[in-house]
């Protein structure tokens, strides 16, 4: 097979045009003072949430582990602050479900626990654990945790970083790759030695010039980057490149099944922030404790990219960065495409935020919903080749049946229908409900098949039964 | 104030487009035909159009007060209607009759369905072909170009579809078919008229280019193979009838035609053939209205055929072939 860089993307379907509004990508990152308190969820993550391992009372120190969790799919949680824990609070998360939240108050020390250790890698299990051990999920965004996805069930050969950053506002990762791009480097090449990688490809989308040079440039006089292994990707700027599905078919030409794993096409997708992250931990054996979030939006005063301690309220966010500006009208979670808006500021920077808007009445525009013209605009754009009109039509109608002819499972929820629907159609909103009934129906029949299977079983063994 | 706050679900940005820009596009687009009706058919072209466009308008705002629903005539697309209503009738067919073919485009072929979008035939287009059969006299009577002024011999003339049809008739040059000085529908007869505001749509990004391309492609091929075989005249077949308007406002039209672009590549190509066949072999001189309120019909299916492979779904049909053999 072939494991070349390729030179340009292969052919992407759709995408849109969206605005990309990167006020902060010129700016440095700023290191925010360690707050008073912090409060932090006992799931920022994929998979099941963490039991907190401290009491109230507690002392804690920093990067000292206070959530963990037997399961497979799950992330330990590390205290990012030192002082004592005051209490354990159940907190309302943006998908409606309640987790522990362990809040610190700080003694302003800031002393770091003896615990924290370089980890000893000797081998790809070692490597395994130790990513585990420092609580890394994909802080792009997904949050799924980064120790499962090191270690795919079948061999690959490409490393996808994924520097897209295709959201409108957000600037963390362009941020991350001209601020760190050694530990960037770094990072990535860890991976690829632990991993057996045969191949590194890092994905930016063209608006970012800057950070493609600079990478060029690192990765040119880098020892490590044998016969070029590791190449620079200049992805179209239109969105959604950083979609997983998407970019790896821009860097492989090939597309992902809706059943499938990037694994089962050889790669492994990976947030260039994360790659950094890894760097970092190889090294001092920091876990996660801090992140860097892009701070936009017209209601807040001096939009920036801060560093700050997760758990960190975003009142303390807003308060550094010179406070409100004007009424606010709407606070988003993520960038403004994919983003999760959130009734309150009441909330805290967790891993896998990567922005948090704050819009006013400027960017939180409605427009009115009208009928569908059949313009087929959602068509043109859906990078998965859907069709979104149909999906919500057949969605209104509660006919499944249809959904599933239309794989409507496929859809990536990237809203670039939503975005460029002339009649405003809720698109992305009623295939995500399609999708919830398809699972619940799927979940139906299973539970019909293993009462059908029980009671067949059951039915043998008293026929059985008698025949003895 | 802080915690009253927006809450719905992504994406939180939108762009500018609307629906009733779209449509102010099209009206803007039918501008240069419109002027150029009223140049050659004067003033009577002028009420046509008032007529028609008021018919429309007012027929949706009555149908959706009485239908209890919520009032759509800001969207525009009555008047859109109303226009191409009018450029599909004889400039000094009675008003009257217009105004009927408001009532029929709007309350029957378009709000009876459910509305803007949801129709499945053409409303001007089923208008005209209800009128055409109501008064078949009235539909076919032509004034000659600058009748109005008083300048000309006869009030009345024939299209150059008609004189190929009939064979008697002088045919008017390439240049007058061209600008329009030629006896037809009101709206149709200027290719220039049409091809600015085309051009404009086009660049607008209103309309796919596959659509006109293909569907006076095929016009034109066919006609090309009746003009080896019997001396037809393709550039006859291009200029004059309502091909250029069909292909460039009513072959295009979004909620009766397909959506993706393989099915309006196959819609287009439709249109082209029937409206020759019908123009070769039928008894009637003209057939874009037929061609393409048949394709209108025929649109459920072609989508369905040609519905793009969902993203992820060809590999699998590949791989699943590689390994049956």
């Amino acid at each position: 097979m072939n494991l070349s860089i390729p030179l340009n993307p292969f052919r992407t379907f759709g995408g849109a045009k969206v605005p990309h509004r990167k006020h902060t990508g010129s700016s440095p990152s700023e290191v925010i003072p360690a707050p008073e308190k912090v409060r932090i969820p006992m799931q920022m993550h994929i998979g099941a949430p963490c039991k907190p391992l401290v009491k109230v009372g507690d002392q804690v120190l920093v990067g000292q582990k206070i959530g963990d969790s037997d399961a497979f799919i799950s992330a330990p949680i590390h205290a990012t602050i030192s002082g004592k824990v005051t209490a354990i609070e159940k907190i309302v998360m943006t998908d409606g479900k309640s987790v522990d939240a362990v809040v610190i108050t700080s003694d302003g020390e800031n002393a770091v626990s003896p615990e924290i250790q370089p980890p000893e890698i000797h081998s790809r299990e070692d490597f395994v654990k130790a990513i585990r051990e420092s609580g890394l999920v994909g802080l792009g965004g997904g949050g799924f945790p980064t120790h499962v996805k090191v270690n795919p069930p079948t061999p690959v050969d490409t490393l996808l970083i994924n520097a897209a950053e295709c959201e409108p506002y957000i600037t963390a990762d362009h941020r991350e790759m001209l601020e760190n791009s050694d530990r960037v480097i770094d990072g990535m090449f860890a991976v690829a030695k632990y991993l057996d990688i045969k191949r590194i490809i890092i994905g930016i989308e063209s608006n970012k010039p800057d950070a493609i040079k600079l990478m060029k440039e690192k990765l040119a006089s880098d020892s490590r980057n044998k016969n070029g292994m590791a190449g620079v990707l200049t992805l179209r700027a239109v969105y959604p490149q950083g979609a997983e599905k998407v970019l790896i078919q821009a860097a492989t030409g090939k597309q992902l099944s809706p059943s499938k794993l990037p694994a089962d096409l050889g790669c492994i997708v990976m947030n260039v922030t994360t790659a950094g992250f890894i760097s970092d931990y190889l090294k001092t054996g920091m876990p996660l404790i801090t992140k860097r979030v892009t701070i936009d939006g017209s209601a807040v005063t001096t939009p920036k990219n801060v560093i700050v301690p997760i758990g960190t309220s975003l009142e303390d966010v807003v308060a550094f960065c010179g406070g409100y500006k004007g009424e606010l009208r709407e606070v988003l979670l993520g960038g403004p495409m994919m983003g999760i808006a959130i009734p309150s500021d009441d909330f805290q920077i967790m891993k896998q935020s990567n922005g948090v808007l704050f819009f006013g009445p400027k960017e939180a525009i409605r427009k009115r919903t009208t009928a569908c013209i059949h313009c087929g605009s959602c068509v043109t754009v859906c990078p998965m080749h859907l069709e979104p009109y149909a999906l919500e039509q057949n969605f209104e109608k509660r006919i499944t049946e249809r959904l599933r002819k239309l794989s409507v499972m496929t859809c990536i929820e990237c809203g670039s229908c939503s975005y460029v629907c002339p009649a405003n159609r809720p698109l992305v909103h009623s295939i995500r409900l399609g999708k919830s009934l398809i699972r619940k129906e799927d979940a139906a029949e299973k539970e019909r098949q293993e009462a059908l299977k029980a009671k067949t079983e059951a039915a043998i063994d008293a026929v059985e039964a008698e025949t003895k | 104030m802080k915690d009253k706050l927006i809450v719905s679900s992504s994406p939180h940005l939108r762009n500018n487009s609307t629906t009733q820009k779209i449509m102010l596009d099209v009206i803007i687009a039918m501008i240069p035909a419109a002027i150029a009706s009223i140049v050659f058919f004067g003033y009577w072209a002028a009420i046509t159009l008032a007529v028609a466009i008021a018919s429309c308008v007012l027929s949706e705002f009555v149908c959706r007060l009485v239908m209890k629903r919520e009032q759509t005539v800001g969207d525009l697309s009555a008047i859109v209607t109303g226009m191409l209503l009018a450029f599909n009738l004889p400039p000094t067919i009675n008003p009257l009759i217009t105004a009927f073919g408001g009532v029929v485009a709007i309350v029957v072929a378009k709000q009876m369905f459910g509305g803007l979008g949801q129709n499945f035939v053409n409303p001007a287009l089923t208008a005209r072909i209800v009128l055409l059969v109501s008064f078949p006299v009235h539909m076919t009577t032509w004034a000659t170009p600058f009748f109005y002024t008083g300048s000309v011999d006869a009030m009345t003339t024939a299209t150059p579809l008609g004189i190929l049809s009939e064979g008697t008739g002088t045919m008017p040059s390439y240049l007058d078919m061209f600008l329009g000085n030629i006896g037809g529908s009101m709206g149709e007869t200027s290719a220039l008229a049409i091809l600015i505001g085309g051009i404009y749509l086009i660049a607008r990004r209103v309309i796919n280019p596959i659509v006109p391309f293909a569907y006076i492609g095929t016009a034109a091929a066919i006609s090309g193979i009746a003009c080896a075989v019997t001396g037809r005249d393709v550039l006859v077949d291009i200029l004059s009838g309502g091909l250029m308007l069909g292909a460039f406002f009513m072959a295009t039209d979004y909620a009766t035609t397909p959506i993706n672009w393989r099915g309006k590549l196959v819609f287009a190509i439709g249109c082209g053939i029937i409206t020759m066949l019908i123009r070769l072999f039928a008894s009637l001189p003209e057939g874009v209205s037929y061609s393409i309120v048949i394709m209108n019909i025929l649109t459920p299916h072609i989508e369905s055929l040609t519905r793009s492979k969902t993203f992820g779904f060809i590999k699998a049909r590949k791989e699943r072939k590689r390994s049956e053999v």
